[in-house]
């Protein structure tokens, strides 16, 4: 598939969002059973509008995915069949949830709890959502498994603690070491269940062949013409373009990006304290996160390409 | 229920694209719109099309066969790109089991053509939203055009008449005889798309001559296969050699 940047930003972007605000979610709720040291208001507030600005600023980075933005306003029609439509209730009413949080902290600081419940609730529905638009079709044999969702939420967790680590780091510097222990092991699930992914991809065995495609069964089969010599739909959003060296270098980049280089700045940034390394870390992990998502997309290999393999 | 669809027979299609161009014509001035073309006779031209003949080699040189292969939207009984659509603008008719789309609610997402295996959804890049074959929705159902025009403009231009057009769900049908006896499949059977549009296989012709159609078979008088003597006064090459 071409990676679309909108795509690939609205993804990391409100992953980040979602796994802030869970951070936020977690101190409170460590804070309510005596077990972490409380905050001030402003700690959540702040925070949460971090959130918003991150989930805002991934649904505008959508819009550029859309021909005719100006009716996406239809999209939350058909939300019992399509997990696109999901997305575009969930993330909007997550917007609102986190932003009552928010406001809730600055100006009644009771029902706090009970919003944050909703809110996380919403925001792993948005994960599920967002993955299941990948994961749902089913020829696309890379995204078609248990191991888009997974990763979708590790890996927005992971990013969305790390920068917790950056934030509490200026904030709260008393949770900072803690977020930046829990960023580390989100990172080294993710780590995991990304090279889970990363193995199984490797070792698919394409269903559809062109032997299926056209229907005739002879092992050897090659196109000749595809029908026409100019440009189409179909040659330029399906196939990325990119040499294979590229799209290796991509993955062992995001590979040291996303996992080492972080968890290395988190563990440096608990142990001597100096300041900046938790930022550092997470933008390392968000540029790895870009990385991530730009071969997520490179490598799913749409069976329509098969009609499409030789001009003449 | 009627599900409308094409049978392709791919051993009569001779791969001349009339039906490409006969499509395009027929949609780019039709309802379907305007089938965008970008830069047509500039560099890198780019354009939207409903249908395309695409050729293949089958075999191993020398023995290799050439297999012409036209493919639009296969109209499938259970299409993957309808339920993907956010908007409702992809939708599968009830009445004939087409699969069209609603310009005015498209919002160009694309999700419907990435959730189709067979790569038959264009996006109209100047009108942003998708495209696809309507089997010419505005042909089959007008009025104002004679009976026999009302087919898509693909199946009226073949001029080998590869394309069948019908309700497959008709047994009595040209198109479910057609599937019934000439072998009609379905393409990549193995994603449960169950495509309405079926395709002929290629077959191997041969003339078999059997000994009874040399000479007539009820042959009454037992006097075919008997030749022809001359009479013993009719002339000869010589003269002399009649008898």
């Amino acid at each position: 598939m071409h990676p679309a940047f909108s795509v690939i930003f609205l993804t990391t972007l409100i992953g980040v969002g979602q796994g802030l605000f869970l951070a936020l979610y977690a101190a409170e709720i460590g804070a309510a059973f005596h077990r972490l040291p409380e905050q001030d208001a402003s700690f959540y507030s702040t925070g949460s509008f971090i959130v918003l600005g991150f989930l805002a600023l991934g649904l505008s980075a959508s819009f550029f995915h859309l021909g005719r933005p100006e009716r996406a306003w239809r999209t939350a029609a058909m939300w019992r069949t399509s997990w696109l439509s999901r997305e575009v209730i969930v993330l909007p009413a997550f917007m609102a949830v986190v932003l009552a949080y928010g406001l809730a902290h600055i100006y009644d600081g009771r029902s706090t709890l009970f919003i944050g419940a909703i809110g996380t609730f919403l925001g792993i529905a948005l994960f599920v959502c967002t993955a299941m638009i990948y994961a749902c079709i089913r020829f696309l044999q890379e995204w078609a498994t248990p191991w888009t969702v997974v990763n979708f939420t590790v890996l927005g967790c992971a990013s969305g603690f790390t920068l917790a680590a950056a934030y509490a780091h200026a904030t709260a510097p008393e949770l900072a070491a803690g977020y930046a222990c829990a960023a580390i092991l989100l990172t080294f699930v993710a780590l995991c269940t990304r090279m889970a992914s990363l193995i199984r991809n490797a070792r698919i065995r394409p269903r559809s062949t062109l032997q299926t495609a056209i229907g005739i069964k002879h092992p050897q089969i090659v196109q000749k013409a595809q029908g026409f010599m100019g440009g189409s739909f179909n040659t330029r959003e399906f196939f990325h373009g990119k040499p294979e060296a590229v799209v290796q270098a991509v993955k062992w980049g995001f590979v040291v990006l996303v996992f080492p280089v972080p968890a290395a700045l988190l563990a440096a940034g608990a142990v001597w304290n100096i300041p900046g390394l938790f930022g550092a870390a997470f933008a390392a992990q968000y540029a790895g996160l870009i990385a991530e998502r730009w071969f997520f997309f490179a490598q799913a290999r749409h069976p329509q390409n098969l009609y499409y393999q030789a001009i003449s | 229920m009627t599900q409308l669809a094409l049978v392709i027979d791919l051993n009569v299609c001779v791969g001349c694209h009339a039906c490409v161009t006969s499509c395009k014509e027929w949609n780019a001035s039709g309802e379907a719109g305007s089938l965008v073309d970008e830069r047509p006779y500039d560099r890198d031209p780019t354009g939207t099309f409903f249908n395309r003949v695409q050729t293949f080699e089958v075999g191993e040189f020398p023995n290799t066969q050439t297999v012409h292969f036209p493919k639009s939207c296969l109209h499938c009984e259970d299409p993957p790109c309808v339920p993907v659509c956010p908007t409702g603008a992809s939708f599968k008719r009830e009445s004939d089991g087409l699969v069209l789309v609603d310009y005015d609610k498209c919002i160009g997402c694309k999700y419907c053509a990435w959730a189709c295996p067979y790569g038959v959804r264009e996006l109209d890049e100047n009108r942003k939203v998708m495209t696809k074959c309507t089997l010419c929705v505005d042909r089959i159902d007008n009025e104002a055009l004679p009976e026999a025009d009302r087919k898509p403009a693909c199946v009226l231009a073949c001029p080998t008449s590869a394309r069948l057009f019908g309700d497959i769900h008709d047994p009595e049908s040209i198109v479910s005889k057609a599937i019934r006896e000439a072998g009609g499949y379905q393409l990549m059977p193995e994603w449960g798309t169950q495509p309405a549009n079926h395709y002929l296989p290629r077959r191997k012709t041969e003339m078999r001559i059997h000994e009874d159609e040399l000479s007539r078979s009820d042959n009454p008088l037992k006097i075919d296969g008997l030749l022809p003597k001359p009479a013993a006064k009719d002339p000869s090459l010589d003269d002399v050699t009649s008898w």
